[in-house]
């Protein structure tokens, strides 16, 4: 045993002293689990008034969420040294997936997102969503086998990870979710040490990218969207119809909100997608800034544990994987918000657990099973060594 | 377990990693104030203004049109009505393939391609989202039970219910009644908003134009909640509508039609008003139009057919049309002459066939050739003696004779309610100073003297003149109004005041001489129209030229083009002793006033008076 090992142990050994209580034991994280139930209870209440009081969408709802917490219980009971065992394999078949959305799948408004199980034709997902989850988990087995910070190699290998299903992705075209799962990536890269030229480099780099964004990869449509982001009044019935609508909401909810159930603005179906990306806007109408306030509380105890667990963890690959997932948590919160209130453009990103989505709710879960597998799994790596 | 070559510097590793996660935190702290402050804004400090947006989504006030006021003859016949019509509209969100359907209902019912181009035009206008856009207007029962049948093939075809103005007497009555039409872009500019919300049309032309504050009626609310595709969910609150104010008219329709009929295949116009009320008993300008093709739109090439025709059928030649009043200002003349005292009535003048101006070498000829010989006032007007009456005009002069001309109503608008007026012409110095630029000539006050040179008169004027002398002098406004449902908010012109002359014996020299023309075997009436009738009437001929003729040569309508010929013109009123009727006619190049003119007049006072003679008759002969 080198010296530094030891120290290394040394460490741990302090966070180990606790006895594990009942909920180490099931590998669960109560802290996490109370703030999740909290989170969907409140997202349900208000998923029934954006679905206009629907029993089959809140049926539905509610069995995703069920299924989302069996699978955070299962993920949680999965060792981390499993999923970085099977990060490249996981990898490779969410590849394959992707590829076979591009070939196979469906979708409405032109874009391919989804997957039919064969034989079953009611059941279908988006691979694009197990890539959320996926890319953190192989960039932080890639990382956490390199030194830190990454050396240039490393950083290219980082980057082609991410590249390849990102490209397959925003060929569905889906835009919105290929951003979320390179951030995903980059999140374990940034969080792996990369440093800081690399980091200014890049974003030097990224105007001549965004210039050919704009001019070759982006759709029109897409373009329509930053445009419109730009300057929504230029086709308030088109376009900008959205952002105005949801801003008219949230504005119109003031301090207090008009009620639950009694948005004018959902309910008399001025704001579009309102049981999906546009959820919070019903929330901020109804409950106003205290109620939006409230679930931003909820969604920082969230974080807050989840850079705690990322904090603690004992391994590298657990301290990036945890950090990215909360990251990326973070993420969709505040693109999600932010293009809902105008600050962003458009770009379909539904609110974490919240907005109505079963694939979303499911991997979502998952990753906070992994969280809570990383944490608890801590007694075990400690007893073992 | 891991590979342990990986773990290098293992303090290095926790120290930038925790670096990293509280930078990251700190990242995540700044985001979300961010996100805070944004929602602050909208939530507090955008609050007003856009729970103000939410409000004005969610109630609109949907304007409910008012039923347009019905217009009535003096009779309770209609003249305006409205009618429900039904239109095919087409609300573009609903439906999937727009050039589809409309190829579909194409297929179904007769739609014309221009109606479909006009629908695309509409289309691609500006408009709200769910807006229907009406393809065909008008549909019949037939095509309204097609499309029915056919509604479950479309979704977001509809057929829209509307009231729509219909004239059910057409052609006789376009030019006086007038009719509504769609609103145009200079119209909705000047209009108030709020009164014409939810209204489609408005009075173009006569009544309708000039009544439509009253026609129009008030517009009613509905305050609804609607979702963001328009659809009404409820009624919040309900204002109704007020019906505009029925108007009943003078207008005589059985009159109108016999005017109508008198002036068939002729070019011209008839006025004819009730001396004692002022009513405007008949207005007819022939050609005529079909205003039924005007109210929701008319195709453009039946409007072009109409406005290039050579016989100018929109023209409204009773108030429009101005033409030289020749003779038929004469007893005018005649009676501002004796107020004046420029002529006693047994003075005499004798006409060799034309006049002369003290050196001048210009004959001033009298329309018959060789002259009357001898002739007194009364003699004057009676043979429409042209030399007498350019001596009379200069004796009186221009000022004098423009003065007590005006007084008759020439030269100015003087009906109450007639939408559109032309002023005419009565020439003064001042008039030709200040428009040619020029000063006055004697010579130009002879040809007054005969109604010729720059004198002009539109029908309307010419009865309305003629029942002031029917009324010796007293004046009572020419109007179509008799009565109306409600409060008329149309302000209404004064009259004219009365003219009051030094001798009240005049007007009785003025009415036997117009007698005369008629009744006396040497009137130029008598033997067109003077004899078996069976009521007095007082009238006077006119003939305008058209084209001046040269100083040596004839006037011969046969050598002339149609358009080139006299127009024939005729005032009269009667019974003379209590006047009933006064009228005007003019017949367009119809030739002389007694042969184009005074037989139209003649079976128009027939028509209008026989009746009622017999129904005087007849109540005179019953015991008491």
């Amino acid at each position: 045993m080198s010296p530094e090992y030891v120290r290394q142990l040394s460490v741990t050994q302090g966070q180990l002293s606790k006895p594990p209580g009942f909920w180490f034991k099931l590998h669960i994280d109560p802290i996490l689990l109370g703030a999740l139930l909290l989170l969907t209870a409140g997202g349900l209440f208000i998923l029934f008034s954006a679905s206009g009081q629907s029993d089959s969408i809140m049926t539905r709802q509610s069995i995703y969420l069920a299924i989302g917490f069996v699978v955070m219980a299962l993920f949680a009971q999965i060792p981390p040294r499993i999923f970085c065992r099977w990060a490249p394999w996981v990898y490779l078949i969410g590849l394959g997936l992707l590829v076979a959305v591009l070939l196979f799948g469906t979708g409405a408004k032109g874009a391919q997102r989804w997957i039919t199980v064969p034989g079953m034709a009611s059941v279908r997902f988006q691979p694009s969503e197990i890539m959320k989850l996926v890319m953190p988990v192989v960039v932080a087995w890639f990382l956490a086998k390199q030194a830190v910070p990454p050396p240039f190699k490393a950083i290219i290998g980082t980057l082609l990870l991410v590249a390849i299903p990102v490209g397959l992705i925003a060929k569905q075209p889906d835009l919105g979710t290929s951003l979320l799962v390179a951030a995903a990536g980059f999140f374990v890269l940034l969080l792996a040490g990369l440093r800081w030229r690399f980091i200014f480099g890049a974003v030097l780099l990224a105007i001549p990218a965004a210039y050919v964004m704009w001019h070759y990869v982006m759709r029109s449509y897409q373009k329509q969207r930053v445009l419109t982001f730009l300057n929504p009044e230029s086709d308030p019935w088109g376009a900008g119809w959205n952002i105005i609508q949801s801003k008219v909401a949230i504005g119109s909810g003031g301090i207090n909100g008009k009620g639950w159930l009694l948005g004018t603005q959902s309910h008399l179906d001025f704001l579009p997608e309102s049981h999906t990306d546009f959820i919070i806007a019903v929330l901020a109408e109804e409950f106003g800034l205290i109620g939006v306030l409230l679930l931003l509380a909820i969604y920082a105890v969230i974080i807050a544990r989840g850079l705690i667990v990322s904090a603690k963890a004992q391994t590298l690959f657990g301290k990036l994987l945890a950090g990215s997932i909360t990251l990326t948590f973070f993420v969709y919160i505040f693109v999600n918000i932010g293009m809902v209130s105008g600050l962003l453009p458009v770009v379909g990103v539904p609110l974490p657990l919240v907005s109505r989505g079963g694939t979303s709710i499911v991997t979502l879960m998952a990753g906070f099973g992994i969280l809570m597998s990383i944490h608890t799994h801590r007694t075990l790596l400690g007893r073992t060594t | 377990m891991y590979d342990r070559d990986t773990l290098k510097d293992h303090r290095r590793e926790v120290k930038i990693f925790k670096n990293r996660i509280i930078l990251a935190a700190f990242c995540l702290v700044l985001l979300t104030g961010l996100l805070i402050s944004r929602l602050f804004f909208l939530q507090v400090i955008q609050f007003e203004e856009l729970s103000t947006k939410s409000d004005e989504n969610r109630i609109h006030l949907k304007p409910i049109p008012p039923t347009r006021g019905l217009i009535y003859d003096t009779h309770g016949l209609l003249l305006a009505d409205n009618k429900p019509s039904f239109n095919l509209s087409l609300i573009k969100e609903r439906i999937k393939d727009l050039d589809d359907t409309v190829k579909e209902l194409v297929k179904l019912i007769d739609i014309s391609e221009e109606e479909v181009k006009g629908f695309y035009k509409r289309l691609h206008k500006r408009r709200a989202p769910y807006e229907p856009v009406p393809l065909k207007h008008d549909l019949t029962e037939e095509e309204i039970a097609i499309i029915s049948v056919n509604e479950q093939r479309f979704s977001g075809v509809e057929i829209e219910a509307q009231l729509v103005r219909y004239y059910p007497q057409t052609e006789p009555f376009a030019h006086v009644v007038g009719y509504v039409g769609k609103i145009n872009e200079r119209e909705l500019k000047k209009l108030d908003p709020q009164q014409y919300s939810g209204m489609r049309s408005i009075g173009k032309i006569g009544i309708e134009r000039f009544y439509e504050e009253d026609l129009l009626g008030q517009v009613g609310y509905q305050e609804v909640e609607t979702n963001a595709r328009g659809r009404v969910l409820r009624v919040l609150n309900q204002q109704d509508p007020k019906p505009g104010v029925n108007l009943t008219l003078y207008l005589d329709s059985y009159l109108q039609q016999i005017c109508y009929e008198a002036l068939a295949g002729k070019k011209g116009a008839i006025v004819a008003i009730e001396p004692k009320t002022g009513g405007i008993l008949a207005m007819v300008s022939q050609p005529s139009y079909d205003p039924n093709l005007f109210v929701s739109g008319i195709p453009y090439n039946t409007y072009s057919a109409l406005r290039d025709h050579p016989d100018r059928p929109l023209y409204n030649r009773a108030s429009l049309g101005e033409y030289p009043p020749a003779s038929t200002i004469k007893p005018m003349l005649a009676l501002a002459a004796l107020d004046l005292g420029v002529r006693e009535p047994s003075y005499k003048i004798f006409d060799p066939g034309y006049y002369k101006l003290p050196n001048k070498p210009r004959l001033y000829r009298n329309w018959k050739r060789g002259g009357h010989g001898w002739v007194n006032l009364e003699r004057a007007v009676y043979v429409s003696n042209d030399t007498y009456f350019y001596d009379l005009a200069l004796n009186m002069g221009i000022d004098d004779l423009h003065d007590y001309l005006t007084k008759f109503g020439l030269g100015q608008r003087t009906a109450m309610d007639v939408a559109e007026q032309r002023p005419g012409l009565i020439p003064s110095r001042e008039w030709k100073q200040g428009v040619k630029g020029v000063p006055w000539f004697p010579g130009e006050t002879l040809i007054s003297g005969i109604g010729q040179g720059y004198m002009l008169a539109t029908p309307l004027q010419l009865a309305t003149a003629t029942a002031v002398v029917a009324n010796k002098g007293k004046w009572i406004q020419p109007r179509l109004l008799k009565s109306a449902s409600g409060e008329i908010k149309r302000e209404l012109p004064t009259a004219p005041e009365s003219i009051k002359v030094s001798n009240p014996a005049y007007w009785d020299f003025v009415n036997e001489s117009m007698r005369k023309v008629v009744h006396d075997p040497r009137g130029t009436a008598n033997y067109r129209i003077g004899k078996d009738l069976q009521y007095t009437m007082a009238g006077k001929t006119g003939t305008a030229q058209v084209v001046g003729i040269k100083q040596n040569e004839r006037y011969d309508a046969k050598k002339l083009k149609k358009i080139h010929h006299d127009h024939g013109l005729f005032i009269a009123f009667a019974p003379i002793e209590n006047p009933q009727i006064a009228i005007a006619v003019v017949v367009e190049n119809g030739g002389g006033g007694s042969s184009a003119a005074a037989p139209v007049a003649r079976q128009v006072l027939d028509a209008y008076l026989l009746p009622k003679l017999a129904e005087q008759r007849l109540a005179a002969s019953k015991p008491e």
